[in-house]
C-alpha cells in the first residue's frame, strides 16, 4: 500500500493526474536556488528556452552565459568557474552533455573535483518524434562510473525542482537527467527529498520493484493492480542512483527477497546495473531488468515508444511473476 | 623595464630549472623532455617576476591564477613552483612515483599552488575562461594566465574557447602558446597545419603580441602590454626551441615525450650518456641560452 508518510500525490491513481515534464522543474528550482545563493551562474550551449534556463537568465542576466553550440566548452567553462567560486549549473541535451564532453566531465570536473552541476535534458525514449540521436539512453552509465560524480534522476517536475536546490548546496559534481515530454506528478512540495536517500513509495513483502524517473508511476501502477493477485509489491523511488541508498535496498532484498529494476535507459550499466552490482556482493536474490535492451530508439510518440520498447505496467507484472518463480 | 642586471639573474634562474627538470626526469625515467626546455624561460619570468602569488599561501584569493593547459610539460612547472618556494627542491625526484604530489599529469588536489588538473589537451583556455569570467563578473582584480602548446590548437575545443574568451571580452586573460613547431609525431605543420595563427587569433578578435620565448625582456614586456590592453583577451605567441639549452635535444621531436637516459635513439648519444651530456652543457652555460644573449 501507499507509503502514507510520503504524503503523495493523492491522484496517484486517478486517470487525470497532474502531468509535467522535469525540466520545468529544474527550471523552478534553479530560478530559487539563484534568489538564495548569488554565486549560482548557469551556462548554456544554444538551449536556453529547451532546457529550462529562461526564467533564471532573464531574472539575473548578469549570471547567465550562452557559449554557443560548444558542449565540450559549455563544461569547461563551468569548471574554471567553479574553481573560481561559482556553483555553475550548465544546460544541454543529454546526448550532447554529458555524452559529447564525456572526458572533458571527467578530468576538469570530476577528478579537479569542483562543484560543476551537468543538467541533460531530453533524456530517455520519451524525447520522442526527434528519435534515436536525440534519445538519450546511455547517460546514466557514462556519469556512474567518474568517480565523485552525483547521479540523479528525479522522479517528477516537484522532486526535480527540489533536487536542483539540493544540488546547489552539496558542493559535489552532480549530474541531473531530466525528460523533455510530461511525466506524472508523484510527488507533491510535501514528498521529502533527500540526495541520497531511495524512499519506499508502495509499502510490501513479496518482491521490490526500484524504479527511476517516470517508471517509478508505472511501478506504483503495476503494484496497485497485483494486489488483485495477493501479491504484496514493495516500490521504492531510487532517484539517486550514485551514491546508490544501499541501506534502504538491501532492507528490501533481505526482506523481499526478489527484485525489479525498471528505468528508461539501456540495461547495460544503469540503475539495473548499479542495483545488481550492490545486491550481488551483499544480499544475492534474483533481480529483472527492465529497461531498453541494447538497442537505440527511433522516431515517435512518447506513448508509442514506451510501450514498443517494453516499459509499460504490464511488462513491469510479468517481470515481478518471473522473479517471484525465481525467489526461493 | 628590467635592468641587464636582473633580466641576467632571471637567465640564469631559467637555467637552473633546466638543470633540476633534466635531473628530474632522469629520476623518473619517463616523461616529456622538449617542452619543459623550451618553457623554462616563461615559466620563470613568471613565476619570479609576473605572477602576484604568494608561495606560502597559495590559495591566496587575489593571486593571478596560471592554468596549465598542456600539462605533459609539468616537469617545468613543478621545477619552476620548487624553485619559488611552493616545496621542496629535493621533491622534484619523486616525479611520476607511486604516492607522489608530482603527478605524471597535475593534479590540482594533490599539491597545493595548482589552479587545475590537466593532460587532456585542449580544455585549459576553457578553464582560464571561466575563471577570467568570474573575475570581471565580480570585478575582482587578478588576472588569468593560460598556458597552451601549439600541438593542442587542433583541439576543437581550443576554438570554442578562443571565441568564448573573445566574446565576453575577457582583457584580464593572457594566454601564451609554446609555438615550438613539434608534437608526438612530428612537426605540427606535417600532422596539421596551423600556420597563420597569428591571423587566426586576430580574426577570433584578439590581441596578439609575437615574441621570442627565450628573450626575458621580451616575455616580460608582452606581458605587461597585454595588462594593458582593454576588451580583448591577449594571445602572446611565443617562439620556442623546443629542447632549448640542450643541444641534441634541440628542434628535435624525438624529445617530445621522452626523458634523457631512458632508451638509446638513432643519432642520439648513449642513453647512460644523455643526462650527463645534457648537464654538462647547462652546468657551464656553453649551450646556447649563453651565446645567443651575450
Amino acid at each position: 500500500m501507499i507509503n502514507q508518510n510520503l504524503k503523495l500525490n493523492p491522484k496517484l491513481f486517478d486517470e487525470d493526474i497532474e502531468e509535467a515534464p522535469t525540466r520545468k522543474g529544474f527550471g523552478e528550482g534553479l530560478v530559487i536556488a539563484g534568489d538564495e545563493n548569488p554565486n549560482v551562474v548557469a551556462l548554456c550551449a544554444d538551449l536556453t528556452e529547451s532546457t529550462r534556463m529562461e526564467e533564471f537568465k532573464k531574472k539575473n542576466p548578469s549570471r547567465f552565459f550562452e557559449v554557443g553550440v560548444a558542449e565540450q566548452n559549455l563544461v569547461t567553462v563551468g569548471s574554471g568557474m567553479a574553481a573560481a567560486g561559482k556553483i555553475p549549473f550548465v544546460a544541454s541535451y543529454a546526448t550532447f552533455s554529458p555524452g559529447r564532453n564525456w572526458e572533458q566531465i571527467r578530468t576538469t570536473i570530476c577528478y579537479n573535483n569542483v562543484p560543476v552541476k551537468i543538467v541533460g535534458s531530453h533524456a530517455g525514449i520519451s524525447v520522442g518524434p526527434d528519435g534515436a540521436t536525440h534519445q538519450a539512453l546511455e547517460d546514466i552509465a557514462l556519469m556512474r562510473a567518474l568517480p565523485n560524480m552525483v547521479v540523479i534522476v528525479p522522479v517528477d517536475a516537484i522532486e526535480a525542482k527540489k533536487a536542483t536546490i539540493a544540488m546547489s548546496k552539496d558542493k559535489m559534481p552532480d549530474y541531473l537527467r531530466l525528460s523533455r515530454s510530461n511525466v506524472p506528478t508523484v510527488t507533491t512540495e510535501e514528498t521529502p527529498f533527500e540526495i541520497g536517500k531511495a524512499e519506499v513509495f508502495f509499502e510490501g513483502k513479496d518482491v521490490t520493484v526500484i524504479a527511476c524517473g517516470q517508471m517509478v508511476h508505472r511501478a506504483l501502477l503495476a503494484a496497485e493492480d497485483l494486489k488483485k493477485s495477493n501479491i504484496s509489491v514493495r516500490v521504492i523511488n531510487c532517484s539517486t542512483i550514485k551514491p546508490l541508498d544501499s541501506k534502504t535496498i538491501l532492507k528490501a532484498a533481505e526482506e523481499t527477497g526478489a527484485i525489479v529494476t525498471v528505468e528508461e535507459h539501456q540495461v547495460n550499466g544503469g540503475l539495473g546495473g548499479a542495483v545488481s552490482e550492490l545486491v550481488s556482493a551483499h544480499f544475492p536474490v534474483p533481480i529483472k531488468i527492465i529497461g531498453i535492451e541494447d538497442h537505440f530508439g527511433e522516431s515517435g510518440e512518447p506513448e508509442e515508444l514506451l510501450e514498443k520498447f517494453g516499459l509499460t505496467v504490464e511488462n513491469i507484472i510479468k517481470a515481478v511473476t518471473q522473479v517471484l518463480r525465481m525467489k526461493h | 623595464m628590467l635592468s641587464a642586471h636582473e633580466v641576467k639573474q632571471l637567465e640564469l634562474k631559467a637555467n637552473e630549472i633546466r638543470i633540476d627538470l633534466i635531473k628530474m626526469l632522469e629520476e623518473a625515467g619517463s616523461g616529456h623532455s622538449a617542452g619543459p626546455l623550451g618553457m623554462a624561460d616563461i615559466f620563470t619570468a613568471l613565476y619570479f617576476n609576473i605572477l602576484n602569488i604568494d608561495s606560502k599561501n597559495p590559495n591566496l584569493a587575489e593571486r593571478d591564477r596560471l592554468v596549465l593547459s598542456n600539462g605533459h610539460i609539468c616537469p617545468v612547472l613543478y621545477t619552476t613552483m620548487a624553485h619559488r618556494g611552493f616545496f621542496p627542491v629535493e621533491e622534484l625526484k619523486t616525479l611520476r612515483k607511486l604516492g607522489s604530489r608530482l603527478q605524471g599529469h597535475p593534479h590540482r588536489e594533490a599539491l597545493p599552488g595548482l589552479e587545475t588538473t590537466s593532460g587532456p589537451l585542449g580544455s585549459g583556455l576553457s578553464q582560464a575562461s571561466g575563471m577570467a569570467a568570474v573575475a570581471k563578473m565580480d570585478k575582482l582584480p587578478w588576472r588569468v594566465y593560460c598556458l597552451m602548446s601549439d600541438g593542442e590548437q587542433d583541439e576543437g575545443n581550443t576554438w570554442e574557447a578562443v571565441m568564448f574568451a573573445a566574446k565576453y571580452k575577457l582583457d584580464n586573460l593572457t594566454a601564451i602558446m609554446d609555438r615550438n613547431h613539434i608534437q608526438i609525431d612530428g612537426f605540427t605543420e606535417d600532422i596539421m597545419p596551423l600556420d597563420s595563427l597569428k591571423a587566426k587569433y586576430e580574426a577570433f578578435n584578439w590581441y596578439v603580441i609575437e615574441i621570442d620565448g627565450h628573450n626575458m625582456q621580451e616575455i616580460i614586456d608582452a606581458c605587461h602590454e597585454a595588462e594593458a590592453i582593454h576588451d580583448k583577451p591577449v594571445l602572446i605567441l611565443a617562439h620556442t626551441i623546443p629542447g632549448k639549452g640542450v643541444d641534441f635535444m634541440e628542434n628535435d621531436y624525438k624529445w617530445h615525450g621522452a626523458p634523457p637516459g631512458a632508451s638509446d635513439m638513432e643519432g642520439e648519444p648513449k642513453k647512460e650518456e644523455q643526462a650527463k651530456i645534457a648537464l654538462k652543457e647547462l652546468r657551464t652555460l656553453r649551450g646556447k641560452i649563453r651565446s645567443e644573449h651575450e
